[in-house]
């Protein structure tokens, strides 16, 4: 079917100290396999079209880009609508080799939180140093956002990208607002 | 509330991000094996005072298991490593005989 | 009375009045006041009654440990109950009422527990509501409850909201007094990212209230000159009215910010729990003044010389016209000079101690005019509501009068405790200082942290120095220290130049007079709020409760709101004179977080209402919600239990849509069981060793049933399993299952099976899964179009790929319910329409979407198992008659070992088999069945129990399946099952299998 849904249909919120959007469909593709093979970096970046990663960080570029998820395993993001076409490809690159890659895209929400206050309202739910010196643009985190999993790096100056769960989408949608209610800025960072 | 740092992803985080997985270092025992040595197994732990090694996973993180050599009464950690040993690695050994020397566990000293 | 001072009040602003309520009275104060302050201004020196004997009780310290003003403030959605007054800032329309009296503040019945003070000793209530034993539930225990508590509690829903924030850095500092702000100032120096904390809305401590000047320079300014220089640093964080409430292992340290009680109409959250991680922490917490125990020190008037103090410099107001000093050291003398230079009488100060020369603070005192009786000290306290005078005695004595004098405040000082709360939470060590009869930190036996190294670092007063020379030099070596300790490197610059007063050295007294007999020590307060007198102590200490944590909880000494702030040294001080032994010996209770109460909403921060915890959506969960789904939890996730149409009860609907199941079609919402891809060389091998069944020998294209086991035998999980190709599982687990399986597989994946080539991958959300079940299961995909779904090309136990209705989807061909079934993966992003297409072509087929009881009853009927109800941890496959489902041809699988155990083969395991009550009534869910005879412990013996039951539509009676001791060799056999209800159910044993035995429905 071409009319794919993602899980808020694209809720959008303002009413605080930062705008929360979910993303429409992202494709993700999961790669696991030795990444140290340059086989398997090559059928990453074939698809995404930027350099693999080091640990803890992520090259995105719009909808397309590679995520260091661990050290077997990277997350390959490219358009939704061109996942077929690009597991197709992967899998034939890796024909052979000892590897996995799988469709997770329906599998997950994208957040988008921006505007200035967009660190703070990351730090009120997530255990991590969200200072401008210390988390910065390239880094990629996958950590607790208050009871769920999430991930999230800086797709620019102020503006998180966040991955969740499917499930949890409406969880972090709502805790996303209940975090950047009015009156909320911390004036930390 | 401990931090640990993951020797897989190299987060150091606190131990919410953390799941953890009781004594490391068993060695299994299956199909054949006597009861004494699967009781062993299954059931006796070290439970020390002091120098321990643990399981744990990094199950909101990358989720990889990894061990950690821990002190359970001041809860210093001496270091993690790779859950693919079936013992700690010399530099941790030599790490927490240079901070608690006479130190023992099972046969490890 | 206490009044408002013309001049004074360095922390007012007097152009601003602010109203507020007390007790329904309208008052007056400024802006900058806190509700002790104003309340003082305006006269209301009562202001609570104490908690046993309904004592009035007054004002007594000016700041977080003040033990006796304690109110209600607020209502409704913002009513909090014991809000200390010395800590709550006024603000315009402030409401607080006073607590614990019936009917009034002024005139209390209560109080009546006063005159029988006497017969109400340390452990009263122990002692006299056990005997007789009956009268304790009918009339001892609702009358106490009647009487207990301080405050109300809130009824109505917080109207606040609250939150969390985690914040990380190289230097923590708590306490914003003269000492946190230079040991601040010398670690961002260094370059350490630092947060400071304070607890009140001012920054610079009490050392603007006392005497002393820092480079010549009034310490005011230099408080406002650090301040300012601070805030202009990058690197360092500065935040008033959040305390430090705890702190715990590795660095982690509670703050506690307070961001709208003094502005309750702001925007946002009420409080902030800060999560901070530092490297490095400095307790800058001051030093709190102790009480002196002398007869009639709880009469309200009478209080902390520092606080007399702080009310007059802070705040502008006079406690009293007329303020007796009464003290065992010099810091009292500043609150008489105090006082005086207010314009305001000293009669007399009463220094318990006998000093051969005049120290320089002495010596002012005595050139301001006043008078001073060394040796002497209080023999009581006249008047009742109110100080109206102190009768004089000497220390040395037993409490002969020598003198009157006529007062209406009392200033006391006992010397001065370092706050060491904070030190202590994790670890930190305390030394008995004996020239300050204090405890202070051991800096020698600092908590450690995660590298095994000193993380808290004492500064200041909180270390036990108390002249500003040495508190400025200690801060600022410890803020050094601290950004050293942090990985800076310091260029140490010399610490600021401070003068302060030599000072006389402090006197021990902690009982005036020494020699006091029994009804002076039966009216000498140590806890003002839980009421503990001395003799209480003394005679704990006399019933052998020797320990100092026994002496607390006997005598309640330090157990009320303010945990001992001000009782604590001085009550086992008179403990350790009873024991007859050192202080040191004694000891102290331990010191826990939080340092002052923080509120439950800040606890919890975001997670309430509609994000108290998370729910877990499928697609189509607005679907399923607007069709009038009633939900069931199961983990997060909600599942619908039944859909409930208009008219119709939820047992209506459920027995509707297991009918129509067995009779035309049904429509289940899986997605929610879990999928995990496991793939590679090594994955057929892999999975030989999680099931219990053989899985490498399933053919491409097939589907196997299969059983998951811990490492101690037990069934823990069960699921189809499809093999997708030579290298590719997909695994189904239970609903909810999938992220503990997921980590059981990873665990032997990762830590004993690692050189197995296999990657394993959570695909549960990435599929929306319907079951298509019943008769016209085949013609509803069919309708849609596409695949060839016909029993030929899929047959039982069978999957393939393809579309239906132009979606693409993965068909399965299995059974939970013994009809003909499939069950439908698709795209979650297209879950929705997919549900939507197969209710449209279902039109005509009956179709009804079918909640997770009618799954249940479906299931129960042909006799299939439900993990976490025919399981419950202690149940292996064996006791369920699984054994075709255990592989003998493998070596080993995970609980094979376990499962060879004595107990495992044991014949008088509890075995699964089907129950058919004999009247058709359905048996309570859980109930047990009775055997004769008893165990050791006089219970009856149970030979089994009731796993599931259910009310069967199709069969139209109970059926229900059990646990039951020798079950499957007792067919026919009747068995009593006792209810709740009184009834006790009669029940066949029968095959668990309750329709279609020979499985002729799903083989279609």
């Amino acid at each position: 079917m071409s009319n794919p849904l993602s899980a808020l249909n694209g809720a959008t919120w303002s009413d605080g100290i930062a705008s929360v959007v979910e993303v429409p469909m992202q494709g993700m593709i999961t790669l696991r396999g030795d990444l140290s093979d340059p086989v398997i970096k090559a059928a990453a970046t074939a698809v995404a079209s930027v350099d693999v990663p080091g640990q803890g960080h992520a090259n995105c570029d719009d909808s397309r880009g590679i995520c260091w998820m661990s050290p077997d395993e990277l997350l390959v993001l490219c358009s939704y609508e061109d996942v077929a076409a690009n597991l197709e490809k992967m899998q034939s690159t890796l024909d052979g080799v000892h590897s996995l890659c799988v469709d997770v895209s329906d599998a997950r929400a994208v957040f988008e939180v921006s505007g200035p206050y967009a660190r703070e309202v990351l730090a009120k739910l997530a255990p991590v140093d969200l200072a401008p010196d210390q988390f910065t643009k390239g880094m990629f985190r996958r950590t607790r956002m208050a009871q769920v999993p999430a991930a999230f790096w800086l797709q620019d100056t102020d503006c998180f990208r966040i991955i969740c769960f499917r499930s949890h989408a409406q969880y972090v949608f709502d805790l996303l607002t209940v975090a950047a209610q009015k009156g909320s800025a911390v004036d930390l960072f | 509330m401990l931090i640990l740092t993951c020797p897989y992803c190299g987060v150091t985080a606190e131990e919410t991000e953390f799941h953890a997985g009781g004594e490391a270092h068993l060695k299994r025992f299956g199909p054949g094996s006597s009861d004494e040595d699967f009781e062993t197994y299954l059931f006796m732990r070290e439970n020390p005072k002091g120098v321990h090694f643990e399981r744990w996973r990094h199950v909101y993180g990358c989720g990889k298991w990894f061990h950690a050599a821990r002190c359970t009464t001041t809860l210093e950690v001496f270091g993690t490593y790779s859950a693919q040993v079936t013992e700690p690695p010399q530099e941790i050994l030599d790490t927490i005989s240079e901070k608690r020397p006479g130190w023992a566990w099972r046969d490890l000293a | 009375m206490s009044t408002r001072l013309a001049t004074g009040g360095r922390l007012l602003n007097k152009e601003k009045a602010v109203r507020f309520t007390f007790n329904g009275q309208q008052m007056r104060g400024f802006e900058g006041d806190t509700l002790a302050s104003a309340l003082l201004a305006n006269d209301q020196m009562l202001v609570g009654r104490s908690f046993k004997y309904h004592r009035p009780r007054g004002i007594v310290a000016a700041g977080a440990e003040e033990p006796n003003a304690l109110v209600n403030l607020g209502v409704e959605g913002k009513f909090e109950p014991n809000q200390r007054a010395t800590t709550t800032e006024l603000f315009e329309g402030l409401l607080a009422t006073s607590q614990n009296h019936w009917p009034s503040l002024e005139f209390d019945v209560g109080v009546i527990n006063a005159k029988l003070a006497r017969f109400m000793p340390a452990g009263f209530y122990y002692k006299m509501f056990i005997h007789p034993r009956p009268l304790w539930k009918h009339l001892y225990e609702p009358f106490i409850r009647q009487a207990a508590g301080l405050g109300q509690a809130p009824k109505g829903r917080d109207a606040d909201t609250y939150e969390h924030f985690h914040a990380f850095c190289d230097v923590l500092v708590i306490g914003g007094g003269i000492a946190g702000l230079l040991a601040a100032r010398s670690a961002a120096q260094a370059g350490a990212r630092v947060l400071i904390l304070e607890q009140t809305a001012h920054w610079g401590g009490r050392a603007p209230v006392d005497s002393g000047g820092i480079d010549g320079k009034p310490v005011d300014k230099t408080v406002d000159e650090l301040v300012s220089e601070l805030s202009d640093m990058p690197n360092v964080t500065m935040r008033t009215r959040t305390m430090g409430a705890g702190v715990y292992d590795h660095g982690y340290v509670l703050g506690y910010e307070r961001l709208t009680d003094h502005a309750p109409e702001t925007d946002g959250p009420r409080h902030r729990l800060w999560r901070i991680r530092a490297g490095h922490i400095i307790t800058a917490t001051g030093a709190i003044e102790r009480p002196l125990s002398f007869a009639g020190n709880d009469v309200p008037g009478v209080m902390l010389a520092s606080a007399v103090r702080d009310y007059v410099v802070n705040y502008g107001v006079s406690p009293g016209d007329r303020t007796v000093i009464v003290t065992n050291n010099d810091d009292a003398y500043r609150t008489a000079i105090a006082l005086k230079a207010a314009g305001l009488d000293v009669p007399v100060i009463l220094d318990a101690r006998v000093l051969p020369a005049d120290s320089p603070l002495m010596a002012e005192a005595k050139a301001a005019g006043i008078r001073v009786m060394m040796g002497h000290g209080v023999a009581k306290v006249l008047g009742g509501k109110r100080v109206t005078g102190v009768a004089v005695c000497l220390q040395a004595g037993e409490g002969a009068v020598r003198e009157e004098f006529a007062c209406d405040a009392v200033a006391m000082s006992g010397g001065w405790s370092p706050v060491v709360h904070l030190w202590s939470h994790c670890g930190g060590k305390l030394l008995w200082d004996n020239d300050f009869a204090m405890f202070r930190p051991d800096v020698d036996k600092a908590p450690t942290g995660a590298d095994g190294a000193a993380f808290v670092s004492p500064a200041g007063a909180a270390n036990g120095h108390f002249g500003l020379t040495e508190i400025v030099g200690d801060a600022h070596a410890m803020g050094h220290a601290a950004a050293r300790a942090t990985g800076y490197e310091v260029t140490p610059k010399p610490a600021p130049d401070a003068t302060s007063f030599e000072e006389a050295p402090l006197a021990p007294v902690w009982l005036m007079p020494q020699g006091a007999g029994a009804p002076l020590r039966s009216k000498a307060w140590l806890d003002y709020q839980n009421d503990v007198k001395v003799s209480d102590v003394q005679l704990a200490a006399q019933e052998g409760f020797e320990s100092v944590e026994h002496a607390k909880r006997y005598t309640t000494l330090g157990m009320a709101t303010d945990q001992g702030k001000l009782s604590n040294i001085n009550g086992l001080a008179i403990l350790s004179g009873a024991l007859n032994q050192p202080i040191p010996q004694t000891g102290t209770t331990t010191f826990r977080p939080p340092y002052t109460p923080i509120s439950m909403g800040a606890i919890a921060g975001e997670a309430r209402g509609k994000v108290f915890q998370p729910v877990r959506r499928t697609p189509m969960h607005a679907w399923h919600d607007e069709n009038g789904a009633n939900w069931e939890p199961v983990g997060h996730w909600r599942r619908p239990y039944a859909y409930v149409r208009s008219g119709e009860s939820v047992h209506d609907a459920v027995m509707r849509e297991t009918k129509n199941v067995r009779e035309n079609l049904g429509l289940l919402d899986a997605s929610t069981l879990g999928k995990l891809i496991v793939k590679g060389p090594d994955a057929g091998k892999f999975l030989d060793l999680l099931y219990t069944n053989m899985m490498s020998t399933l053919k491409p294209g097939k589907c196997r049933y299969g059983l998951m086991c811990s490492e101690n035998g037990f069934l823990i999980d069960d699921g189809v399993v499809a093999r997708i190709d030579e290298e590719t599982f997909l695994c189904h687990t239970t609903t909810g299952g999938a992220e503990r399986i997921h980590q059981h597989i990873e665990e032997w994946l990762q830590t004993e099976w690692w050189d197995m080539q296999v990657y394993v991958a959570n695909v549960t959300e990435q599929y929306a899964q319907i079951a298509v079940v019943g008769p016209n299961a085949r013609k509803a995909l069919e309708a849609l179009g596409g695949m060839d779904v016909s029993a030929e090309t899929l047959g039982f136990m069978e999957w393939a790929d393809g579309t239906l209705g132009g979606f693409k989807v993965r068909v399965y061909r299995i059974s939970f319910s013994g009809e003909l079934s499939y069950e439908i993966a698709v795209k979650a992003s297209e879950g929705q329409a997919f549900w939507d297409a197969l209710m449209t072509v279902g039109d005509a087929l009956a179709v009804m979407p079918y909640g997770t009881e009618a799954l249940h009853i479906l299931r129960a009927e042909k006799g299939f198992i439900m993990i976490g109800d025919e399981t419950d941890g202690t149940v292996i496959p064996q006791d369920l008659g699984l054994h075709w489902a255990l592989s003998k041809k493998k070596d080993d699988y995970l609980g094979k070992r376990a499962q060879e155990r004595t107990h495992m083969t044991d014949p008088e395991r509890w075995r699964l088999v089907g129950l058919e009550t004999v009247d058709g009534s359905v048996l309570p869910d859980g109930a047990y069945a009775m055997a004769d005879g008893a165990n050791e412990n006089g219970q009856r013996t149970m030979q089994g129990r009731v796993t599931s039951s259910y009310h069967s539509p199709n069969l139209n009676r109970g059926i229900a399946m059990g646990l039951v001791l020798h079950g499957p060799e007792r067919m026919g056999e009747v068995v009593a099952f006792p209810g709740t209800d009184g009834t006790t159910y009669q029940a066949k044993i029968v095959s668990p299998v309750f329709y279609d035995p020979e499985g002729e429905k799903q083989n279609v």
